[in-house]
């Protein structure tokens, strides 16, 4: 048993070794016909081989090298059209001049924009490639992706023969899940946002001065919670703190954030990746694959290993048995397989589970929804799948939403259908323990959390507002701006970078509970009106605080279990462990009409002389004298 | 006023607590184990890994200064009532006004040959886990003597380690003295499937010796030497009271108390593990070491300090603990050996982890207690049946919203009832069904 589940890991590490490395093993030429197939504009492929010069046929050792040379001459040629299409920043002239395009052609199929630029590096870098790997990319695709999750699968089963129940032996000692040191996760925090500033600056310094800012605030905060937190018992015991470097989580979580930084901001890099996955992409959709088909594609892959691990961690627990099922169904199904199946039938693509501000590219661009990696864009909401996608997303967000939440709490979406839920439910669940529990921690996510809600409805009201009247100005901002300020921040930084990367640093759902603007909603909705609540059970909890422990959102359940209190919280994502670790039976996951008004009970006293069941709460009796 | 607490367990807290809801006196927790309360139940979880031992404190640290709680660390030598004065190891003194103790429990120790050496150790205190961490480094097999809560949770801590364990018990089968004899049998089994070397009806004779003070074997009752790096002794726990022998406050097994929880000195009152009842409530013992009781007579003694009389009443009886993976519940009466009055329904799964067990009175048909091993009932519907001493038949055919296992999972209630349908010639339908709003109706009603 011991024997598979070292197998299973080599397996996993050699995989992972062979993908991480895949990504050296082509060499790149661009030649005339790899630029007519992946460039149909003739003007830019003209431009691009005249800037190219001798760079054309020229053979390179490495993406690194092609890149480093053919980043400058994409951006020349953008210059070079610019020029001859008449634009001259320098005095002011910021559109083309009609009269120097071509007859008949318009600004926009004559020049090229930045985004240009980044579409023609992917696809001039990935289909450029010669060599070991992509004239084997097939084998590769098995001994990369198809291994790590045979691997993976190989180390989880013989899990199977234990006795099922709560396994988290060790989790504290293991340097993969122990967790870091507050100076360490400092350290991290400045590193994340020193990498954020680095690359802002090259495109806008305000928000590059605006994050040296937040960051600077961050790590003040967490200094000062440790320090008012101070340990004050300090022997040292194996198991007492992370008193070892968790080496193995800090890696996993580098390897994490450097993934999504290469991914988010440059995928030119990764394109081996996408080669080893276009007879699946081309299969599902008909198209090759771009790098949010790789996304989507691992994405997929881990939550399903990770989501066997969990069944079999659980499989004693059929609420953890059915809900890692549904988020397992959802990510393949509904954020993975139909919006492939979608683009194949020539219509949008669309994620049908993903409600406001989750989607906002859906609202925000619903005159032009574009097909994923591809050039082909379709006037989406012209079409009626697109008026009935447009319709479906409104009924969502303002009717199922706060439907289901009010009648199950937040959980039917947080931790049964969404995907970074899913994610941080399967992939995540080894770090759950690693949330800050303390008060402090539950004053900042209440700021943080609403903040970012906040920011999405005004975003939201400025897009409406610049699509009702054409004008994109609101007083001095502009609403475009606003846009892609959130994009970067929330859409990129937050949710990808830190939500996942910070796993293993800060547990797994960073996003969920400081950041997510439905969350936020849903939440207000679960506190004030909602049938959902975790109750105790009488005088039967011992405050082990197991519960407060594997609360991935960071509720101090044993506060309220102590005090036979039931939990109702904004921020409860009702995933269950906090029931299924408890060694007493104290806490049940319920959905109640009868008391709906008064769920928020007034602490049951402890002392059950007998009880009073009046309103919902618990008097005491006692015998005065 | 200034009030010294000596313990900072769940009950001296408890009391600090409820003494600062209903008053501005002076409060000072005196204990020499830990600067801040920590949750005792948990240790076995830090040593496990499941947990830090700063995720076992259920207050933050800033909690004691916010609601003017002093703290001291301290050993408390003795107490001189006459003075209101305690003495502290080192030559300290502190002045009172009244005096709680809640000083706890320490492990038993029977006079077994070697019982001091070195790897010899309880599993009580914060240092008692100290020992155990410090002896596991490359321990080949730990024997632990005594078979009750502390003792199979010690066998657990060492399994999760995959350190092998022999456990002595005395008794035929485990915790007989307390569970009916399926349940175990059923604990027994669970033991014995976790890779446990279970040894029953075997008792310690000697602790062998390494000839440098540590301890290296076990000689059992059946003659059989064990080598062993480990011997923990869990056969129970005492009052921790040895330093008030001399103090004039009236002890027996533990310090004796009315009540009110007032000892024979004004001013001086005991609560928790060491206290003993003069009185105790019909069913209940004189001295009991249960987490849920020290809690109550915090909240208790608090009134009473604070000027407020209240007798403690514990109430019916409740208990739970887990043993490896099963989970055990109980309310009301559930005797090892049932009372001849007593009739008994048992309900057992095919995979032999869980069980109900629902007792009555043979003659009046009342429901006396439950008993459960794997499956959670609802603590307040279980706690209401038992007090109107409601009818058997009125029980099981509701038995349903007693149920509090999560969402889901299957429900064996109806079996229940077939069982009870078959023992008594009747034909009784099951009524209601498991969720909250069904248990809250019933509740209020």
């Amino acid at each position: 048993m011991k024997l598979i589940k070292n197998i299973g890991l080599a397996l996993f590490i050699l995989a992972l070794t062979i993908f991480v490395a895949s990504l050296t093993l082509s060499n790149h030429t661009l030649t005339e016909a790899v630029l007519s197939k992946n460039i149909s504009n003739t003007y830019h492929q003209e431009m691009i081989k005249q800037q190219a010069g001798d760079l054309m046929g020229k053979e390179f050792g490495s993406n690194v090298a092609f890149i480093n040379a053919f980043k400058p001459v994409l951006n020349n040629s953008l210059e070079a059209l610019d020029k001859a299409s008449g634009v001259d920043r320098a005095n002011g002239i910021w559109n083309a001049v009609p009269e120097k395009l071509p007859k008949g052609v318009s600004e926009n199929d004559y020049r090229m924009f930045p985004n240009t630029v980044d579409d023609y590096l992917f696809s001039l870098t990935k289909y450029s490639a010669g060599g070991l790997l992509p004239g084997n990319s097939n084998w590769f695709f098995l001994l990369s992706f198809i291994l790590a999750a045979l691997g993976g699968l190989m180390y989880l089963l013989p899990d199977l023969n234990l006795i099922p129940g709560i396994k988290n032996n060790q989790i504290y000692d293991s340097p993969a899940t122990r967790g870091i040191t507050f100076q360490v996760r400092m350290i991290f925090l400045g590193m994340t946002i020193l990498t954020s500033i680095l690359m802002v600056f090259f495109k806008y310094l305000l928000i590059g001065i605006l994050t040296i800012a937040a960051g600077i605030f961050i790590i003040y905060r967490i200094y000062k919670t440790n320090k008012e937190n101070n340990v004050s018992f300090s022997k040292t015991r194996k198991a007492t703190a992370p008193k070892g470097l968790g080496w193995i989580g800090i890696s996993f979580g580098i390897f994490l954030i450097l993934f999504y930084v290469t991914l988010y901001f440059f995928p030119e890099y990764i394109t081996n990746w996408t080669l080893m996955l276009d007879p699946i992409s081309e299969s599902l959709s008909g198209n090759t694959a771009g790098r949010w088909f790789l996304y989507g594609f691992l994405y997929t892959m881990v939550m399903f290993v990770m989501g066997i691990r969990m069944l079999i961690k659980y499989r004693h627990n059929n609420y953890q048995l059915i809900r890692t099922g549904s988020v397992m169904f959802f990510q393949t199904a509904f954020a993975f397989l139909i919006p492939e199946f979608l683009l194949r039938l020539n219509q949008p693509y669309m994620d049908f589970k993903n409600a406001w501000p989750l989607d906002y590219d859906f609202f925000f661009e619903i005159d032009k929804m574009y097909g994923q990696g591809t050039e082909f864009a379709i006037a989406g909401w012209a079409t009626s799948v697109g008026t009935m996608m447009f319709i479906w997303g409104i009924v969502l967000t303002l009717i199922v939403v706060p439907f289901f939440t009010y009648y199950f709490g937040k959980r039917w979406y947080c931790s049964w259908v969404c995907g970074c839920g899913g994610l941080a439910e399967t992939l995540g669940d080894p770090y759950r323990q690693l949330s800050d529990k303390s008060l402090t921690a539950w004053k900042y996510e209440r700021y943080i959390i609403h903040g970012v809600l906040v920011f999405a409805i005004v975003m939201t009201g400025m897009v409406i507002y610049t699509y009702m009247t054409g004008s994109s100005n609101i007083l001095f901002l502009d609403s475009y701006n606003v846009r892609s300020w959130y994009g970067f921040f929330i859409g990129s930084m937050f949710s990808g970078i830190v939500g996942t990367g910070f796993y293993p640093l800060m547990g797994n759902r960073v996003w969920c509970r400081f950041g997510c603007p439905l969350a936020a909603l849903m939440g207000l909705v679960q506190r004030f009106q909602s049938r959902f609540r975790i109750t105790t059970n009488g005088g039967q909890c011992i405050s082990c605080g197991n519960c407060s422990t594997y609360c991935e959102m960071g509720i101090d359940v044993r506060a309220y279990a102590q005090r036979g209190q039931n939990v109702v919280r904004a921020s409860c994502v009702g995933c269950g462990i906090c029931a299924a670790v408890c060694p007493r039976g104290v806490l049940r996951l319920e959905n109640g009409t009868v008391d709906i008004d008064n769920r928020v009970t007034e602490l049951k006293t402890v002392h059950v002389k007998s009880i009073n069941f009046k309103d919902g709460a618990f008097s005491l009796e006692g015998n005065e004298v | 006023m200034h009030i010294a607490i000596i313990g900072n367990g769940i009950s001296g807290i408890t009391a600090a607590r409820y003494i600062r809801k209903l008053s501005d006196h002076q409060i000072t927790v005196i204990s020499s184990e830990s600067d801040h309360f920590f949750s005792r139940t948990a240790l076995m979880y830090i040593y496990m890994g499941h947990m830090r031992f700063e995720d076992t404190k259920p207050y933050e640290n800033w909690f004691w200064e916010k609601n003017r709680i002093e703290l001291k660390k301290g050993f408390v030598e003795k107490v001189n009532h006459q003075n209101s004065e305690l003495l502290f190891a080192g030559g300290e003194k502190m002045k009172y006004d009244k005096l709680i103790l809640a000083t706890g429990s320490a492990s038993n120790k029977f006079g077994w040959p070697g019982q001091d050496l070195e790897a010899v150790h309880g599993m009580y205190s914060l240092q008692d886990l100290e020992a155990m961490e410090k002896h596991s480094d490359g321990l080949e097999r730990a024997v632990i003597v005594g078979g009750g809560l502390i003792g199979i949770e010690m066998a657990e801590m060492f399994h999760s380690r995959n350190i092998p364990v022999t456990f002595l018990v005395r008794e035929t089968d485990f915790w007989n003295g307390v569970l009916p004899i399926e349940e175990s049998k059923m604990i027994g089994r669970h033991i014995s499937e976790n890779h446990i070397d279970l040894q029953l009806a075997t008792e310690l004779k000697e602790i062998i010796d390494d000839g440098k003070g540590k301890a290296c074997a076990v000689i059992t009752s059946k003659g059989e030497r064990i080598e062993c790096g480990f011997v923990g002794l869990t056969a129970g726990v005492h009052p921790n009271i040895n330093f008030l022998k001399e103090s004039g406050i009236e002890i027996q097994r533990g310090i004796v108390v009315n009540d009110f929880l007032e000892t024979n000195i004004p001013n001086i009152y005991a609560i928790g593990d060491c206290a003993q009842m003069t009185n105790p409530k019909p069913g209940r013992r004189p001295v009991e070491a249960i987490w849920y009781t020290g809690r109550m007579m915090g909240e208790t003694v608090a009134y009473n300090v604070c000027g407020k009389k209240i007798a403690y009443d514990p109430g019916l009886w409740f208990n739970s603990a887990k043993f490896f993976e099963i989970e055990y519940q109980v309310y009301g009466t559930v005797m090892a050996k049932m009372a001849d009055n007593h009739e008994a329904i048992y309900w057992e799964h095919s995979d032999g982890r869980k069980s109900i067990r629902v007792i009555y009175d043979k003659n009046t048909e009342e429901i006396v207690g439950f008993n459960l091993m794997g499956v959670r009932f609802r603590h307040e519907v279980c706690e209401k049946w038992l007090k109107e001493k409601t009818n058997v038949d009125v029980v099981l055919q509701d038995l349903a919203i007693a149920n509090f296992d999560p969402e889901f999972y299957k429900t064996h209630e109806h079996e229940v009832l077939k069982i009870y349908n078959q023992k008594a010639g009747k034909n009784l339908t099951p009524k209601k069904k498991r969720g909250w709003s069904q248990a809250f109706k019933f509740l209020q009603s």
